[in-house]
This record gives C-alpha cells, sequence and structure tokens, in this order.
C-alpha cells in the first residue's frame, strides 16, 4: 500500500509521523503506569484472563468473517446479526422458560447443549436465508453491492428481532454450577470464563481439522482458491459457500451461548460492536486464515481489557474504561493502513485491500 | 421468446406458504398493528394500512403466478391466485389459534390482542380464521384478475386503486391543511373521521381512471404537440417552468404550515448531507460509513462558539458558520490521509471505525470539560437576521433552502468539472486513472474534504435548529440513512438525493407508525434496491445508460 504512495513524500511523512505518535503515547503511557502502579496485581491479572476470555469469544465470531471473506471476498457485514439471532431465539424461547423451571440447574450440561443447539440451528438458518436473499444473486456484481445489502441484511436483521422480541434487555438465567471462582495452577479465575476458553478453543481445533481434513473442508478451500476451477472440477460452488456460512453462523451461534453465559443478558443490538471487533480480529490475524482469527481475537480481546489501564491511566485520561471501543477501533485503523495483511496474513494481495 | 416453467401443484404451495410466512413475521413484528391505527377509508375500521401490508405478500405472490400462467389459461391462473391467497392465511390461523391456546406475548411481544382482533376482523376464532382465510383468497383472486386484465383496462384499475390508497394514507395530513386552506364543511366532504369518506373514495377511483384513460388516448397526441413546438417557445416554456420553480420553493412554507415544514426542513437537512455523501460516495466511490462526523463536527463547532451556556464563546451564527464548515472540511482531510490507500470494504469499516471513534470521544470524560460529555452542548442560540432570531420552522426553512440550493450549486457544477471527471475516472478504475495522469491523492482528498464540507454545513444547521446536541444524536444511523438515501435515489444523481430524501425522511416523519420500524425498513430498502433496482429511482444520466447497456444489447439482438 505505501508503494502507491511513494512519489507522494508528503504523505509518507504525514503517516510515519502519525505512526511514531502512538508508539510515543503507548510507550510513554505504559511506562507511567508502571511507575505509578495504580492496581494490584491480581487485578492485571483478572483483566488478563478476562481479555482472553473476551478474546475467545472474538476469535469465534471472526471465524465467520474470516470464513466468508477467504470464499467470496465480502466482508458479511450482518454476521454480527447471525450471532445476535440465535441466542436472542435460544434464551426467549428456551433458556428463560428453563431457568425459571428449574431444569437448567438441576440438569445444566442438558440444558446448555439444548440452548446450543436451538442457538446454532437459528444462526444457521438465519444466514443461509440472507445468503440466499441477499448475497448470492449479486455474486457478479461489483464489490460495492453486496456490501451494501449486507449492511442492509444487518440492519434488517436487528430491527427483525427487535420487533419479534422487543427493545429492553432480556437476562440469561444464571447457572448455578458456573457461578463463583476455581483456582487453576495458583490462580482464581471465573468458572464461567474457563468454560468460555475452553470451548472456544475445542471449537477452533474442530473447525480448523474440519476445513483441513474433510472432503467438504476441501472443497472449500478449492472454491476459495478459484471458483470457476472448482466449479469445473465437479465441485457444486453454490453449496460449499453455503456451508461455508453455515459453518461460520454455527460458532456465530456458539459464541452467542458463551457471551450470553458470560454477561447474563442479551440484546437486540448486542451483535453490532462484537460484529465489528471480530472483524476487526480477523483482519488483525490475517482475514482468510483460521489461526489468524483466533490469533486476531486473542490480541484484541487482550488489548482492549489491559489497554485502557495499561496505557490510558499513565496519561492521565480520566476514566478510561470508556475509551474501551475507542482501542478497538484505533487497532482497527492501525492495522489496516500499516499491515493490511495482518499478523498471519500471507494472501492478501494488493488487489484485496 | 423466454423459456415458459409450467406452474405445478407445489409451486402453488410454495409461493401461498411464503406469502404467508411474509404475513406473519409483519405481523408478529407489531408493523401489522402499528399500521392498523391508520385508517385509509373510513368502513368500522377494516380499511387500514395494516391491512393494505397484510395482503401485500399474498396480493404480490398471486400476481407474479398469475403473470407465468395466464397466457395458458385465464380461470385457472384466477383459481391460482384465489389458493395461494388461502394457503397463504395458514400460518396466521396458526399463530391465532397458538395466541389463544398458550400466552404467546411472553415470547413474541408484539402479538397482542389488538393484532389478533385486527386478524379475525373482530369475529370468534373459527369465524374469524374462515373470513381471513376467505379474504386472503379473494385478494389473491382479485391480484390475478388484475394480472389478466388487458393492459388498457388494467393501467386504469392499478392507478386508481394506488391513488386512492396514497390519499388514503396521507388522510390526516389532507385533511389538516384542507381544513386550514379551505374551510371546514368542504373538509368535511372529503373525510370522515381521520380516514377518507368511503363516497368520496369511490369517486376517486373513479376520476383517476378515467384521467388514466384519457391519458392513454390523448397523452401521446399533447406530448407530441409539445415536442412539435418551435426550440424558442419551448425553451421559453422551459424557463416558465424553472421560474414557476423557484417561486413555488419560496412560498412552500405559506402552503404547506407549521408542521409539514419542520418536516421539509428536516429532509433539507439530509439532502445537504446526502449532496456530500454523493460526492464521496456517488461520485468518487469511495464508501465512507462515518459520515456523521462532520456532520457532528459541524454541529458542535457550532454549538460550541455559539452557546450561551457555561461552554459557550459568545459567536453569533453567521460568524460561526464558516468555522464549522472549515472545521469540518479539514477533519475531512485529516481523516482522509490515512485511508488514502484503502479501497472498497476496507474503506468502508475503517470510516466506521472514524466516526464511532468520534462518537465515543464526544462521550467520554476526557473532553467533557470543554464539549460537555453526555450532556451535550445547550443553550445555542437560533439564527437570527438583522436582530431577528428565525424562531419558526417557516424562517429557519430559508436558511437550509438556501444551503441546500448553494450545495446543489456546487455538486452541479463540479460533477461536470474537470475535478468531477477525475472523480468519476478514479471510480471506474484507480489505477488507470492514476496511468493517465490523475493525482490520485489530491483528487480523493478533494472528495472528501467537499463532502465533509457539505456534512459540516448541515451539522451548523441542525445544531442551532434544535438549540441543543448531544453525542447521542450523532451515532451511526444517520450515517446508514444518509448512504440508504443516495442508493434509493440512485448513486451519483442530484435529484435522486432529493427524491431519496423525501422517501427515506419524509415519509417516516409524516407517517409516525413507520418511524418505529424505519430501520427495518431501511434495511429491507438497501437489498431490494440493490437486487431489482440498482440505479435508483432517479439515476444519474451515466448510470442508467451503464447499468442497462445490457439490456439494451440484448433488445438490440433480438430485433
Amino acid at each position: 500500500m505505501l508503494q502507491r504512495l511513494k512519489d507522494t513524500d508528503f504523505l509518507g511523512l504525514v503517516l510515519w509521523v502519525f505512526r511514531a505518535a502512538m508508539i510515543i503515547m503507548i510507550v510513554w503511557g505504559t511506562v507511567a503506569t508502571i511507575i505509578e502502579n495504580p492496581y494490584p496485581a491480581h487485578t492485571w491479572i483478572d483483566t488478563i484472563v478476562a481479555g482472553i476470555a473476551q478474546g475467545s469469544l472474538y476469535a469465534l465470531i471472526a471465524i465467520g468473517y474470516t470464513l466468508v471473506y477467504g470464499v467470496l471476498f465480502m466482508i458479511n457485514f450482518a454476521h454480527g446479526e447471525f450471532f445476535m439471532s440465535g441466542i436472542m431465539t435460544a434464551t426467549i424461547f428456551v433458556a428463560q422458560p428453563m431457568g425459571a423451571s428449574g431444569f437448567l440447574d438441576r440438569n445444566p450440561i442438558l440444558g446448555l447443549a439444548i440452548i446450543t443447539v436451538v442457538a446454532m440451528s437459528v444462526s444457521v438458518g438465519i444466514a443461509l436465508l440472507t445468503e440466499r436473499v441477499a448475497y448470492r444473486p449479486l455474486r457478479k456484481a461489483p464489490r460495492l453491492v453486496p456490501l451494501i445489502t449486507a449492511i442492509g441484511a444487518s440492519f434488517f436483521w436487528q430491527y427483525f428481532f427487535r420487533g419479534l422480541y422487543g427493545s429492553e434487555v432480556k437476562s440469561f438465567p444464571q447457572l448455578e454450577s458456573l457461578t463463583g471462582k476455581v483456582s487453576v495452577v495458583g490462580i482464581e479465575i471465573l468458572k464461567t470464563h474457563i468454560v468460555v476458553i475452553v470451548a472456544a478453543i475445542l471449537m477452533l481445533i474442530g473447525l480448523y481439522m474440519f476445513v483441513m481434513k474433510t472432503k467438504t473442508g476441501k472443497s472449500i478451500r478449492a472454491v476459495a482458491e478459484n471458483k470457476d476451477v472448482a466449479a469445473l472440477m465437479g465441485i457444486d460452488v453454490d453449496k460449499s459457500v453455503s456451508i461455508t456460512f453455515a459453518m461460520g453462523a454455527a460458532m456465530a451461534g456458539i459464541a452467542g451461548v458463551l457471551y450470553a453465559v458470560v454477561f447474563r443478558q442479551v440484546h437486540f443490538f448486542m451483535g453490532f460492536i462484537p460484529g465489528i471487533k471480530a472483524f476487526t480480529a480477523a483482519v488483525l490475524g490475517g482475514i482468510g486464515s483460521i489461526p489468524g482469527a483466533a490469533i486476531g481475537g486473542l490480541f484484541l480481546g487482550m488489548f482492549e481489557s489491559v489497554g485502557p489501564g495499561l496505557f490510558l491511566e499513565g496519561l492521565g485520561v480520566p476514566a478510561p474504561h470508556q475509551l474501551k471501543d475507542v482501542i478497538a477501533f484505533t487497532m482497527l485503523v492501525l492495522v489496516l493502513i500499516f499491515r493490511p495483511q495482518g499478523i498471519l496474513g500471507e494472501r492478501l494481495a494488493e488487489e484485496k485491500a | 421468446m423466454t423459456i415458459k416453467k409450467s406452474v405445478n401443484f407445489q409451486d402453488i404451495i410454495k409461493y401461498g406458504l411464503l406469502a404467508g410466512l411474509i404475513a406473519l413475521s409483519l405481523s408478529a413484528i407489531g408493523f401489522i398493528t402499528l399500521l392498523g391505527e391508520r385508517e385509509l377509508i373510513s368502513i368500522s375500521g377494516f380499511f387500514t394500512l395494516g391491512h393494505v401490508f397484510l395482503f401485500a405478500a399474498p396480493l404480490a405472490l398471486a400476481f407474479t403466478i398469475a403473470e407465468k400462467t395466464h397466457q395458458e389459461s385465464k380461470a385457472k391462473s384466477i383459481g391460482y391466485g384465489f389458493a395461494i391467497g388461502a394457503i397463504a392465511a395458514l400460518p396466521l390461523v396458526l399463530l391465532i389459534f397458538a395466541a389463544s391456546a398458550v400466552d404467546i406475548r411472553q415470547f413474541l411481544v408484539n402479538v397482542s390482542p389488538e393484532l389478533i382482533t385486527l386478524l379475525t376482523f373482530g369475529q370468534s376464532l373459527g369465524v374469524g380464521s374462515l373470513l381471513l382465510a376467505l379474504s386472503f383468497g379473494l385478494v389473491g383472486a382479485f391480484a390475478a384478475i388484475v394480472s389478466v386484465l388487458p393492459p388498457k383496462i388494467r393501467r386504469p384499475v392499478i392507478n386508481s386503486l394506488s391513488w386512492t390508497l396514497i390519499a388514503g394514507t396521507f388522510s390526516e395530513i389532507l385533511l389538516g391543511r384542507i381544513r386550514s386552506l379551505f374551510g371546514r364543511g368542504f373538509a368535511k366532504l372529503i373525510f370522515s373521521g381521520e380516514a377518507l369518506n368511503p363516497l368520496f373514495a369511490v369517486i376517486l377511483l373513479v376520476a383517476v381512471a378515467g384521467v388514466t384513460v384519457w391519458w392513454d388516448s390523448r397523452g401521446s397526441g399533447i406530448k407530441s404537440q409539445f415536442a412539435n413546438l418551435s426550440p424558442v417557445k419551448q425553451k421559453k416554456l422551459q424557463r416558465s417552468r424553472i421560474a414557476f420553480g423557484i417561486i413555488l420553493m419560496l412560498v412552500l412554507p405559506l402552503i404547506l404550515g407549521s408542521y409539514l415544514t419542520e418536516v421539509t426542513n428536516n429532509v433539507g437537512l439530509y439532502i445537504l448531507m446526502g449532496l456530500g455523501l454523493n460526492i464521496v460516495v456517488g461520485f468518487a466511490g469511495l464508501l465512507d460509513l462515518g459520515y456523521v462526523a462532520f456532520f457532528a463536527i459541524g454541529a458542535y463547532v457550532m454549538g460550541i462558539l455559539t452557546s450561551e451556556g457555561a461552554l459557550g464563546l459568545g459567536f453569533t451564527f453567521w460568524t460561526a458558520l464558516p468555522f464549522s464548515v472549515i472545521t469540518a472540511t479539514f477533519a475531512g482531510i485529516i481523516l482522509g490521509i490515512p485511508v488514502l490507500g484503502m479501497r472498497g470494504d476496507y474503506l468502508a469499516i475503517v470510516t466506521l471505525g472514524f466516526g464511532e471513534i468520534i462518537r465515543i470521544l464526544a462521550l467520554s470524560d476526557l473532553f467533557k470539560p470543554y464539549i460537555g460529555g453526555a450532556q451535550g452542548v445547550l443553550q445555542i442560540p437560533k439564527p437570527s437576521i438583522f436582530g431577528i432570531a428565525l424562531v419558526k420552522p417557516e424562517q429557519l426553512y430559508y436558511i437550509i433552502l438556501a444551503g441546500v440550493l448553494l450545495a446543489a450549486f456546487i455538486a452541479w457544477r463540479l460533477r461536470d468539472s474537470r475535478l468531477g471527471r477525475q472523480w468519476m475516472a478514479m471510480r471506474e478504475d484507480e489505477d488507470v486513472a492514476e496511468a493517465m495522469g490523475i493525482n490520485l491523492v489530491k483528487t480523493k482528498l478533494m472528495a472528501f474534504a467537499t463532502g465533509a464540507a457539505f456534512s459540516g454545513l448541515s451539522g451548523a444547521i441542525f445544531a442551532s435548529k434544535l438549540t441543543s446536541i448531544f453525542p447521542h444524536s450523532f451515532n451511526l444511523i444517520i450515517s446508514i440513512n444518509v448512504l440508504s438515501l443516495i442508493i434509493v435515489g440512485g448513486i451519483g444523481s442530484l435529484p435522486g438525493v432529493v427524491v431519496g430524501s423525501m422517501i427515506l425522511v419524509g415519509l417516516p416523519e409524516l407517517l409516525r407508525e413507520f418511524a418505529e420500524h424505519r430501520m427495518l425498513m431501511y434495511g429491507i430498502l438497501l437489498i431490494v434496491m440493490m437486487l431489482a433496482k440498482p440505479e435508483g429511482f432517479w439515476p444519474s444520466e451515466v448510470n442508467r445508460r451503464e447499468l442497462h447497456a445490457h439490456d439494451e444489447l440484448e433488445t438490440a439482438n433480438s430485433d
């Protein structure tokens, strides 16, 4: 990207100054915070663990962006809504009644399994419907066109579910067996965080194996490489794309359940900001790569959780945690400006940026 | 020439269920109930806008099927239409019975008793369900009948129906205006309650049908008469038309009254923003989702400079206005520099990020001492001319009108200028444009700066119109609104911006029921427009030619 602007020295300079200013700010803030030392050590550990848990959620959602981008080169703006729709529906129709009747506390594993299945099915259904109606007919259109329908789909689903379930925040029942902390190698960690981290790792490994080892996974990779050639080799491109969407949405559905378990509330707007942040994570790790999404998610989660205390506190910013989202979005901007191929990105050539 | 696929039984069920699911969704999200409060024609509450939308899906799908089949047999397609309608009622009947069996509202908040009453026409469950199925079937059959009619009869029928529906939809507003312009007695002839009088509705139906028939038989003659006029006379006619337009714009507040002028003002602010974003997205092809940032900057600069509260600096509207616009322009350039190397969807996401960053910063405690944090900036004075404060919407209208005309003039002149052509070249292909000697950096920054300037102007007027501003007024939704309106109007088209603003901003303000579901409809509109009419309702010449070049080639080949 910088080569494109090489002839304009002034701009290169501006960007360089911008980058230097960011680095100085971060270093200065960090050093000042360390000298000031405002928090005790266990607060930092808590923040880091919370960041890892949050990052695992981002990673699961980011998978959807990465898979779809890898296959179709489009940002599926509505992906956050797949995440929201599944857990909203599961909360209203399954989790709340089960919580009220006490079933969830008697059979927590079975209960969570049912919730997960419902959330995943709804997310996948919404994703397939969106793909069929709003994306498939436009696959050959200019690239801005499917992006615009994706924005449309995102707002449509948000306000559709708002109309369906109402605009107020819905509470997700608390699981008694998941309250409290356990000690892992001497560190006290919230049980819910452990569930999130373990589940995310398992799902990511499973998905990676699926894409790398199975025949379906191979066909998806073939379609990502070249749709026309894949079609000539006898691969049903439409079906592969649908499967890609379904897999991304299934991950989003699970992420939804984990989100609800940690934060214990769901809302029609809950998918939007996590969606954009997960996209950031996908870009950060290198869009198109599954391990990249995982690493990007972790990085973003950590940055967001540790960042306000570490970088901004020392700079004397009042109430730095209000600026959590600013850190995430600034990361997005910085990555896209300075390293659009991401941490692990090997494939993101210039024509895709 | 088209390949005919025969319609079989399965298709009928599929279409019927699809129509039913659409009607069910509209009911379940509360759309139908909300619109059910707006009566179109006063027939004891059975002809509301809710009913129109309830019947829309079976109507449209029965029509589609009839279009496919009516060459085989007309009677058959009417039968199909009835079947589709009747099947479409099935999901709704299930909903009615489910609602009576369990307390469905704990899941779906909008399945209210009012909805059930509306669906069953106030009858008992069984009778109501039968009535619903019957009415759906009749609507489907009616759609099929309209479809099999010869075009000579079809056009007047469709025209008169749509005009009557439109008149009914806006009857509340029409009633208010007619009452104040022509008197109470005259209004009573046309309206009963707040809906159209059934008798008048019939008169309107017949009248519109008559006019359509007359126009169909004579219209082409009148048109050719106009075309045969001498060029001098044509030019004269055109000039008088422009003069009429200007006079109309000047006296508009007098005709519209206070409330409608307020709506027009809001539309005007969006036109201003739309004109700016149209330069960025439509001319230069840079999809900017953080456009609201410049609107916010314009508004905040105006607010802080003029506020009479603690934060204010004591400027007047007119001295602060240039600062608003200039600051927004600079912000456009500064936010433009980092994204110069990005294209397409990455640009969209980054600009979205910028918009959110600015909103969160405005909300944060960090800048609270300067811009008020979540409390916003209060006590912003209204603009004044020669010491007279412009308080009423009718007075503010002229400031907004002046802003819109200025922006439209600039945009229009820029479009065909050297810069405008550079933007369009860049939009089509950056690399080729660069190879042709276009300075991409300068051209892109000019697009961002111009777009931001318009948005800043709009924001400045917005701030002094509302007299107080809050960070919450500047969220992403505004960017999406503006993007939607230029897409609906036609990307890159100047009249399209006006048309888009009227449809997307004006309509929801006139029909407050729509405002509730505004974002839902924007979402549908964005998708449907991209699928069916990507050039928009009022496309620019270039886009029209480009998007239909393929069709023209086809027709040329088939000739």
